[in-house]
């Protein structure tokens, strides 16, 4: 016993003090150093991503909501009309007094330039059409200067946004170098310029030639109705199945195959749910294709596991104090639950809810096979029960339709309804946490 | 009659009911409710689901049943010689719907009157052309059988709609009645409501099942179809993957090895950027990070996953994408040859799966007793020491599952492979070569304009059968280490 509270532990370490580190320690310290260092190289590296991922959706989807026009004043007399609609060509009678308008308007500013007809059919497309609908629409107008706030082709808003620039760009039917030269006069003169692009929030899809004139509007229409068809679904269908599951269910075979059924529903693959949705509700129910409807029924299906797996935890979150009260005083089982449980449990289901369907707006892959991709939502709907069972696209699938089309024009549409999506996305979170924040009850 | 204002005519015969149930029952007790052996409003509730649940149950089931019944009907009225070389008499079919949509939708506008479009005798080139004034969508000009077996189309279904809602109304009205004859004072309401409720509750529960079941059964059915025209044996084992395109003629080649390649191949390029990123994550904020940066580091990487994939997707197809062919594309390495290829969809997919790993080891890490650390740290080991040998020997079950789930997140992600990895399938190694997944060929044989009963089209099923498999087997495997390991240190 002596022995051994007789040794130092200056003995064991060679005569070298406690105090100073010795190689072995150094290295541990080391060691220890750098694996804090990894750590906090992963998260910068996570944290990286994300704000290279949002740069990038912002500095190309901005643009997408500035637009170029061609703003300029015009009147139209009733005599001017009347010789126009006279002639043969009388969109080209039209587009003659719009180009002297615009020569007069150049004058005035100081500045010459030479264009001919096409070199203004080349940057604001077919102007006398355009001029001649919206006389015949409004005759009142004759006499009047009226302001034309017209759209500039997608070649002449990519000069204005640098996306085409005079070194690179290739003289073709679409814009060529001297073009360009008249731009540049507009823009001295102040009539080109560039404005919030309204048409891109409120207007539909175009065609595959025109990405000036693509709007997200109608395909957020789609969206809507999609929605709402998963929301008046998934809430009831999904709340009703979680009281089974939380408060009713017995222990037997069935519960829980019913249990296991719903989580690995909750880990199947989107793409799957879309392959359901077109041999069940497509080829077997012979449900209209591309319709919002048939989105919005295999949406329901992919966020059921998700409501009901939520709900489940803040029925759970309730104690059961508050169901031994309710039945002390005489109440059954079921009002226990409908009218004592339910309601405190319904902030953390509407929570839940809203997340399920910022996922399923969010979702692509099922809308690709139901046929809401090939489709071009060129209108809104006709009513309230046509946007259900009508063609449409929706956010998502009008998104990757523009990602996958050729002229480059699009990819910034594309953006741009990114960043449309990520703040609808933004709000129903924010709503969600809002309402969790205002109303979770701790017990 | 639009099946919106039947659903309400039932509601309102509902709503009605419950009424006059709810003032029965209290008229039979003498206008004094103790006398009721429920509380009033349970009669009221009890006519009201007599009401509505038979006549909703039969609105579904007919509505389910209809089409299907009226196609099985019209489709034997085609003759087998208006069926042309080629063609099918499913694809015949879809042409007949079509006209009889375009139909309808002619006679709404007004360009077609209602006896025009129900007539027989009525000429075919006339109608094409009325219905092509009308914007209707009719692919080729409509034969007189076509046109016949759309007449009849219309004809059963109007008359099968008429039906429903005649049907519905009558076991609606019937259920009220029954409900309100049975009204008493002795009646005991609640607990049949409380019963019907309840089986209410479990049908909803059980639409799990049906929606497994509907997959399932969607995938075997076309599956054995495919099977039936392609042999499975050069499915599973083909090297190539080249199917013809429909109507050009010439054998597919549906070999699913390349896929299923390209499908491993960026799901290990994602996994490999996802794991040791995730994981370090987890570990530092679980173990290192003080409370303040964890809960900003902690929802900013979660962020992440509340993405919606098709942002990725753009993101992989044009930003990463380009960026990687500026280093490695021809202006720099010479290794790529376009945006689209292996590394970029496994990159940007990798950044998807970064949360599900560290969120998931989060939570696995932190389950971890703290005995266990504080006996490590008792012993002079240092916090790395500690978290090395102890905390992640402990924690390797649970972390094996959490990468096997996000393995399978990888496995079923489309969007970003079907834009960002491109679509030739091919059995390379070079990571920055174009290569193919499953899923991006469901979506590509899919949405196709291929006939649904060809074998280009089928395949997909039986990819998609593949995938259903491949990931439920992960996912079982992996929640079942999951929760093997949670039951250890409970």
């Amino acid at each position: 016993m002596t022995d051994a509270s007789m040794q130092s532990p200056e003995t064991g370490r060679h005569g070298v003090s406690l105090t100073a580190a010795d190689e072995h320690t150094k290295k541990r310290a080391k060691a220890e150093k750098r694996f804090r260092a990894y750590g906090i190289a992963a998260i910068a590296t996570g944290l990286f991503f994300l704000v290279v991922l949002f740069t990038s959706i912002l500095s190309q989807g901005i643009p997408a909501f500035q637009r170029t026009v061609v703003s300029v004043d015009f009147t139209l007399n009733e005599p001017q009309r009347d010789e126009a609609e006279g002639t043969l060509f009388k969109t080209k009678a039209y587009s003659n007094l719009f180009i002297a308008q615009l020569n007069q308007e150049l004058a005035e500013s100081g500045i010459s330039v030479d264009f001919d007809e096409a070199a203004i059919e080349r940057l604001l497309g077919k102007v006398g059409g355009t001029i001649r609908t919206y006389y015949a629409d409004n005759p009142d107008k004759l006499g009047e200067p009226v302001n034309f706030d017209l759209a500039a082709s997608s070649r002449v808003d990519g000069y204005f946004k640098g996306r085409v620039s005079r070194d690179t760009m290739q003289d073709s039917r679409f814009l060529q170098k001297s073009d360009l030269d008249l731009v540049d006069a507009l823009e001295e003169a102040g009539i080109i310029k560039q404005a919030f692009n309204w048409p891109f929030i409120t207007g539909a899809d175009s065609g595959v030639d025109n990405p000036g004139g693509a709007g997200i509007g109608a395909s957020v229409v789609g969206s809507f109705f999609m929605m709402l068809v998963v929301l008046g679904l998934s809430l009831p269908i999904g709340v009703a199945a979680s009281i089974y599951l939380e408060e009713f269910a017995p222990q037997n075979r069935f519960t829980d195959l019913i249990e296991v059924n719903i989580s690995n529903l909750a880990a199947v693959p989107s793409i799957v749910f879309g392959i359901l949705g077109l041999a069940v509700f497509i080829q077997f129910m012979h449900l209209p294709q591309s319709a919002p409807l048939v989105g919005g029924l295999v949406l329901t299906l992919m966020t059921l596991p998700t409501i009901i797996i939520s709900t489940r935890a803040s029925l759970k979150a309730v104690p059961p104090s508050i169901r031994d009260a309710a039945l002390g005083v005489g109440a059954s089982k079921m009002q226990a639950v409908f009218h004592h449980v339910l309601p405190l449990a319904a902030p953390g289901i509407l929570t839940g809810t809203i997340i399920g369907l910022a996922q399923a707006l969010g979702e692509t892959a099922p809308l690709l096979l139901i046929g809401m991709v090939g489709f071009v939502a060129r209108g809104y709907p006709d009513g309230f029960l046509a946007g259900f069972t009508e063609p449409n696209s929706a956010m998502p699938a009008q998104i990757y339709t523009w990602a996958s089309r050729a002229d480059v024009g699009f990819y910034e549409k594309a953006w741009g309804g990114i960043i449309i999506l990520l703040m609808f996305l933004l709000t129903m979170n924010i709503i969600a946490i809002i309402l969790r924040r205002r109303f979770e009850r701790r017990w | 009659m639009p099946i919106l204002w039947l659903i309400l005519i039932v509601s309102a015969i509902a709503a009605v009911g419950y009424v006059l149930g709810r003032a029965r029952a209290l008229q039979s007790a003498g206008g004094d409710s103790r006398n009721l052996h429920s509380l009033p409003s349970f009669y009221g509730a009890n006519v009201t689901l007599k009401t509505l649940v038979p006549a909703v149950g039969l609105l579904i089931v007919w509505l389910l049943a209809q089409p299907f019944f009226v196609n099985s009907q019209v489709s034997g009225m085609i003759p087998e010689s208006a069926i042309k070389e080629g063609s099918s008499r499913s694809l015949v079919m879809a042409e007949v719907r079509r006209t009889a949509f375009g139909l309808d939708n002619a006679v709404a506008q007004g360009n077609l009157t209602e006896s025009a479009a129900s007539d027989a005798q009525v000429d075919v080139v006339d109608v094409t052309q009325r219905l092509k004034d009308a914007g209707q969508v009719v692919t080729s000009d409509i034969t007189q059988p076509v046109l016949r077996a759309a007449q009849s189309y219309r004809a059963m279904s109007s008359t099968g709609y008429t039906m429903m809602s005649v049907a519905v109304l009558v076991v609606a009205l019937i259920g009220a009645a029954i409900g309100w004859l049975q009204t008493n004072a002795d009646y005991r309401a609640r607990n049949v409501v409380e019963k019907g409720v309840g089986v209410l509750l479990l049908a909803a529960a059980s639409i799990a099942i049906l929606t497994t079941v509907g997959i399932v059964l969607s995938l075997i059915f076309n599956t054995w179809e495919f099977f039936k025209l392609y042999p499975a044996s050069e499915f599973f084992f083909g090297m190539t993957w080249a199917p013809s395109f429909s109507g050009r003629g010439g054998l597919s080649e549906l070999g699913i090895i390349p896929l299923l390649w390209g499908t491993l191949y960026i799901s290990i390029v994602a996994l490999l950027v996802a794991v040791p990123i995730g994981l370090f994550a987890a570990i530092y904020l679980s173990e290192y990070a003080s409370p303040r940066l964890r809960s900003v580091a902690k929802p900013l990487l979660e962020v992440l996953a509340g993405i919606p994939t098709i942002v990725y997707g753009l993101f992989a197809l044009l930003t990463v994408g380009p960026l990687l062919l500026d280093i490695f594309g021809d202006s720099g390495l010479g290794w790529m040859k376009a945006g689209t290829a292996v590394m970029t969809a496994g990159l940007v997919m990798g950044i998807m799966l970064i949360p599900f790993v560290s969120s998931l080891s989060d939570d696995i890490i932190n389950a971890v007793p703290q005995a266990m650390r504080d006996g490590s740290y008792g012993l002079g080991a240092t916090q790395s020491e500690t978290i090395r040998q102890v905390v992640l020997p402990a924690a390797l079950p649970g972390i094996v599952g959490a990468i096997l789930l996000a393995a399978s997140r990888a496995i079923g992600e489309t969007m970003i492979v079907v834009l960002g990895a491109g679509a030739a399938a091919r059995l390379s190694l070079n990571p920055f070569e174009a290569m193919t997944t499953v899923t991006a060929k469901i979506v590509s044989q899919l949405t196709g304009d291929a006939d649904f009963a060809s074998p280009e089209a089928l395949v997909a099923f039986a990819l998609g059968m593949t995938l259903f498999i491949l990931t439920l087997g992960l996912n079982v495997f992996a929640l079942y280490i999951v929760r093997k390991y949670r039951e250890q240190y409970e």
